[in-house]
């Protein structure tokens, strides 16, 4: 390549091209691991790895874009440019893990700093590849340099991609291999230093920033397994005593003092100070009205939380919960602090556990049951969304006796109040009555809950002993809905419009903002 | 200096480079399209005596969606003494599907749109079947939501990322803006339109829409002509407009009549009880299961590798001979003597086989097609929208793919297979044949990863196996004067005892085209059985 380099009088200094190449390669294998760090991590702490990825990978795409139309209008010294370039990527990108790690603690608001950080990388990696071909411009033949650097850029991104699920993440773990990577990101600055000082006007700026740099990322590399814990203490805000991610989920349970929380996919399933408000609530307006209940199906509930509240009726004689994971049901049927919440209720005789998928399980005609239980996890995406649809409760009332009635967690008709509503209307379109009510669980807020029945119910209740929060006259109450929480119009929700879905991101969207 | 392409390549090439490290042995093969025994027939290579003669009532020539139909409306009328011929392994035709151990995926045909008032033949069918479960107090159609396809439908990959639906909408300017409007307008008008004849200009079945002379002049030129004349010549909707002609017809925006490609936006109008009049009905299998469920009125009925030599008018009835290619070349041959045969093979084959049956002045044209099985271990994550059914990369002369798990209940689906679809186009159909036949496996694979490769970048290392269908002769293309001119008009008149029913004679290759014609053959028989 030098042979076919133009004379280069000017910059005799800058005698070793490769070197500036060799960091072309070393930016590009660092902005990818830091992408690739972000999506982990999102995946990690949020669930959901298909849309934390998409989502990422649009922000950074987006944002490199972004940096390289900016690094346009970068004029005057551009090499000092570069180097504050890379210190910086080094220092925002190096902390990137540690820093979200410790900022998911405010758990509503992650996204924004997440999606920030991304984008901060996206922008100045886009920035810095453009701005060194124009420092390098005039070194090289431009054509033989633009391939230079387009095939560099190329291998220290594969090297990127086996590096990150081989190496890094099994030995090094997500914190630190992103302070490694700024590292090697500072190294870059420093490198570009110490061959172009000749051409920086006023380099002591530079090395001291450059050496702080270096300082704070090193101190991160020792500190990594520390602020790894700290920060999965800080996510939870109370000591995390259970960690899991199954095929299906993220299961997290943290534990303060007496307070025991259950968190799937960093969503707050239930808090033991007011579970009990939750699933009295859930249970007893609909199955104490109905005295000839036998047979009872619970969907979801995998934590036995429900069973014990259908427990205190004698008159059970037999409990199906299907629950899709195998992890959950096992967990909670044998850890003695979780067995002590639900009252061993996952290993009564009556009960019987089904692993599975709740709409293909009810594809086959089951035994008719008297009561049940719709216990999902609120419609955030798609496939849960499916679980809330026409077909879904057209499928389900196959298997209900003609007197059964059924209930269903309905997500806050206070956050949400068209998807709550737009479950009333859905329940309402295939042939049921409906009777809304809802009820305030202090960790959650004021929720919702459908109770439905082809045949007229009238809440008669004979409740049984021992309830902490339902009565007679707090039942009456909640069949009351204020103006704010009234019955508002909504679309049916189908699998074909998957309306709930849509409802329900943008109204707890705008709640959470 | 293509920043473009660096920003791509950094996002990438990781996955790439995973990708092409694995690309070179993707398992699966060239599979389908029984065109080596065909090629005997056209090679001439099938002169041997017949060693058994049998006797039938009614012979239906290929087990298609035409000749199913028309087995199925025969069995309706209570006649029973026939049997469908069919060369290939399974019947179906370009509906056929296949299935590995994750789902059932299509081999062709994947959706029906939601059939308007035109399509009785159609809706009765969906109402037997109980895709139409019932009507509402407006008598509308009520669908069989599972049946419908989930939301979200559609998608398109474009600037980088996925967005919703699949006429381009981000970044458009003012100007692209008011074309797309103008567009949609006009389509509109054209929908509501009726002709002088008091029949509407575009619906479906084709022969449904008005003769009005006005309106067939849209059928002299190009689709691509008509959109230059309405001044509609920015690159997002152009491609849209080819992207659909592709699509439905196999022949670009410049190969197809601008009758037909406003037939393809103008001549849907259903009205559904519970669904958006641009939902269409599809299954894991895609219309394979409209198939199977045809296939249920013949069973027993359906002779499989049966390959169709000659059909010959006697004094004794119509005489047919037929190959057994069973062992995937030349058997042994056999006679059926019948009172009526209904001839749902396409017209180019009908012509070498069927003695007496004058040659056509200018026969139809037929688009190839390749179509791509891909099982995935998993769909990789890409930038925006979240997997829809339908997934379409804007540019390039792929289709996209659908995603066969996309219509399953399952919480979590991870394995999926997916189903890409290329019409080729572009050059004359005999040529695109010929190199068609030319390419390996590896060849298709290569092509498909760089079709995909924007979204997709990683593809290859998720790909656990392909298997590539080549539809030489995929589906009849409405060249401009082909809906209008007599051509069409002579393959449809009857000569019997010899009726005919492939969708072929309609110009525009679908469903419902190919089930009425078959519907209405087998009537045809019937009267003339008397
Ligand atoms: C790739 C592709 C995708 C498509 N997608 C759609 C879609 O999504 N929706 C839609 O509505 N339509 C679609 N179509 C159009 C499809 O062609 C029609 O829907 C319909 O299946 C046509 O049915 P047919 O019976 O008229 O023809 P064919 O399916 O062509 O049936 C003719 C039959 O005759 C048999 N045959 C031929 N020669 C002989 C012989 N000598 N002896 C015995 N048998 C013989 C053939 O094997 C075949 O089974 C698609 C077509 C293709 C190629």
């Amino acid at each position: 390549m030098s042979e076919e380099a133009p004379p280069q009088p000017a910059h005799s200094s800058f005698a070793r091209p490769w070197l500036l190449l060799l960091s072309v390669f070393a930016i590009a294998t660092c902005g990818l691991v830091y992408e690739l760090i972000a999506g982990t991590l999102a995946s990690y702490l949020l669930g959901d790895s298909v849309t934390q990825f998409s989502t990422i990978i649009g922000v950074y795409l987006f944002a490199m874009g972004v940096g390289s139309w900016l690094s346009r209008f970068i004029r005057g010294d551009l090499i000092a440019f570069f180097i504050r370039v890379e210190f910086l990527i080094a220092l925002i990108g190096g902390c990137s893990a540690a820093v979200l790690f410790l900022l998911f603690g405010w758990a509503a608001s992650f996204r924004i700093p997440l999606y920030g950080i991304v984008f901060l990388i996206g922008v100045q990696v886009g920035t810095e590849i453009p701005l060194l071909l124009r420092i390098l411009e005039g070194r090289f033949a431009f054509k033989d340099l633009v391939s230079n650097v387009f095939s560099f850029d190329y291998v220290g991104a594969l090297l990127a991609s086996l590096l990150f699920p081989l190496v890094l993440v099994p030995h090094l773990g997500l914190v630190r291999s992103a302070f490694l990577f700024g590292l090697i990101n500072a190294a870059v600055g420093i490198l570009a230093l110490v061959m172009l000082k000749d051409e920086i006007q006023r380099p002591r700026g530079l090395w001291i920033t450059g050496g702080v740099v270096t300082a704070v990322l090193l101190a991160g590399i020792l500190q990594g397994d520390a602020i790894t814990r700290w920060g999965e203490y800080a996510a939870f805000s109370d000591p995390v005593i259970f960690a899991k991610s199954t095929p299906y989920q993220r299961i997290v349970i943290t534990k303060n003092r007496d307070d025991l929380r259950l968190f799937l996919n960093s969503n707050l399933q239930f808090s033991s100070r007011d579970e009990y408000r939750y699933h009295e609530a859930l249970v007893h307006p609909g199955l104490s009205s109905l005295p000839d209940a036998r047979r009872v199906l619970i969907l979801g509930g995998g934590d036995g939380l429900a069973a014990r509240e259908v427990l205190r009726y004698p008159r059970i004689k037999s409990i199906t919960l299907v629950d899709l994971d195998p992890a959950m049901t096992r967990l909670f049927s044998s850890q003695e602090m979780l067995r002590a919440q639900n009252n061993g209720s996952l290993t009564s005789p009556k009960l019987h556990i089904e692993n599975a998928d709740a709409f293909t399980w009810l594809a086959a005609k089951r035994e008719p049951f008297d009561f049940v239980i719709i216990d999902f996890p609120d419609p955030s995406n798609f496939s849960l969304g499916k679980l809330y649809t026409t077909s879904f409760y057209q499928r389900l009332a196959q298997s209900m006796s003609p007197a059964a009635a059924l209930v269903v967690q309905s997500t806050s008709p206070y956050v949400a109040r068209k998807s709550f509503w737009c479950v009333d209307a859905t329940l309402r379109s295939c042939g049921f009555q409906t009777r809304p009510y809802h009820a305030l669980v202090p960790s959650f807020g004021e929720w919702g809950y459908i109770l439905a029945s082809k045949e007229a119910i009238t809440t008669q209740l004979a409740l049984p002993d021992g309830l902490r929060f339902v009565n007679a006259e707090v039942v009456d109450q909640m069949f009351r809905f204020p103006p704010d929480m009234a019955r508002v119009d909504t679309d049916i929700n189908r699998l074909n419009n998957q309306a709930l879905v849509r409802y329900f991101d943008d109204e707890w969207a705008e709640y959470l903002h | 200096m293509n920043r473009r392409r660096f920003i791509q390549v950094s996002a990438v090439a990781p996955a790439l480079m995973l990708g092409s490290c694995r690309n070179q042995v993707v398992p699966g093969s060239i599979i389908g399209a029984a065109h080596r025994a065909g090629h005997l027939l056209r090679d001439g290579k099938t002169s041997a005596a017949p060693s058994k003669t049998a006797k039938t009532d009614v012979l239906i020539l290929g087990g298609g969606v035409a000749g199913l139909a028309a087995a199925r409306q025969l069995a309706r009328r209570g006649i029973t003494d026939f049997l469908v011929l069919e060369l290939e392994s399974q019947s179906g035709g370009n509906s056929q599907g296949g299935r590995n151990s994750v789902s059932a995926y299509p081999w062709g045909a994947h959706y029906v749109t939601l059939p308007g008032p035109d399509c009785h033949e159609v809706r009765e069918l969906f109402e037997e079947l109980g895709l139409i479960a019932g009507h509402d107090a407006a008598g509308r159609p009520i669908y069989d939501e599972l049946a419908l396809c989930a939301d979200p439908q559609e998608r398109l990959f474009i600037h980088g990322q996925w967005q919703e639906g699949i006429a381009p909408s981000a970044g458009l300017t003012s100007d692209e803006q008011r074309q797309f409007r103008e567009f949609r307008e006009e389509m509109s008008r054209w929908s509501e339109t009726k002709g002088a004849d008091g029949r509407p200009a575009f619906t479906i079945p084709v022969d449904r829409s008005s003769r009005d002379p006005t309106i067939l002049e849209l059928d002299q030129l190009t689709m691509a002509a008509w959109m230059d004349a309405k001044g509609w010549t920015c690159e997002p909707l152009r491609w849209q407009v080819d992207y659909s002609c592709r699509d439905d017809f196999g022949g670009g925006e410049d190969e197809v009549s601008a009758w037909a490609g406003i037939h393809y936006f103008a001549s849907r109008r259903p009205d559904a009880a519970n669904a958006d009049h641009d939902t269409v009905l599809t299954w894991p299998e895609g219309n394979a299961w409209l198939a199977e469920r045809l296939a249920e009125s013949a069973k027993g009925r359906i002779r499989n590798h049966a390959l169709v030599l000659n059909v010959t008018e006697q004094s004794s009835g119509v005489q047919v001979d037929v190959m057994n290619t069973t062992d995937g070349h030349g058997g042994e041959i056999m006679r059926f003597v019948c009172r009526a045969v209904v001839c749902a093979m396409p017209r180019f084959i009908a012509q070498r086989i069927i003695s007496n049956l004058k040659p056509l002045d200018q026969p139809p044209v037929y688009s190839p097609w390749v179509v791509a099985n891909l099982a995935l271990d998993e769909l990789p994550p890409s930038p925006g929208e979240l997997p829809a059914w339908d997934n379409v990369v804007y540019g390039g002369p792929s289709l996209g793919y659908v995603n066969a798990t996309h219509q399953n209940l399952t919480a979590v689906p991870r394995e999926t297979v997916i189903t890409h679809y290329e019409a080729l186009c572009g050059s004359p159909p005999a040529r695109l044949r010929e190199w068609m036949l030319t390419q390996t496996h590896a060849q298709w694979c290569d092509r498909i990863f760089s079709a995909l490769a924007a979204p997709h970048p990683d593809l290859a290392a998720h790909v656990q196996n392909i298997d590539v269908w080549l539809w030489g002769h995929g589906m009849v293309r409405p060249t401009p004067g082909f809906i209008s001119g007599t051509t069409r008009t002579v393959m449809q008149q009857h000569q019997p005892p010899v009726f005919f029913a492939h969708s072929d004679m309609s110009g525009v290759s679908l469903f419902e085209e190919a089930f009425t014609r078959g519907t209405q053959a087998a009537d045809a028989a019937i009267r003339f059985l008397g």
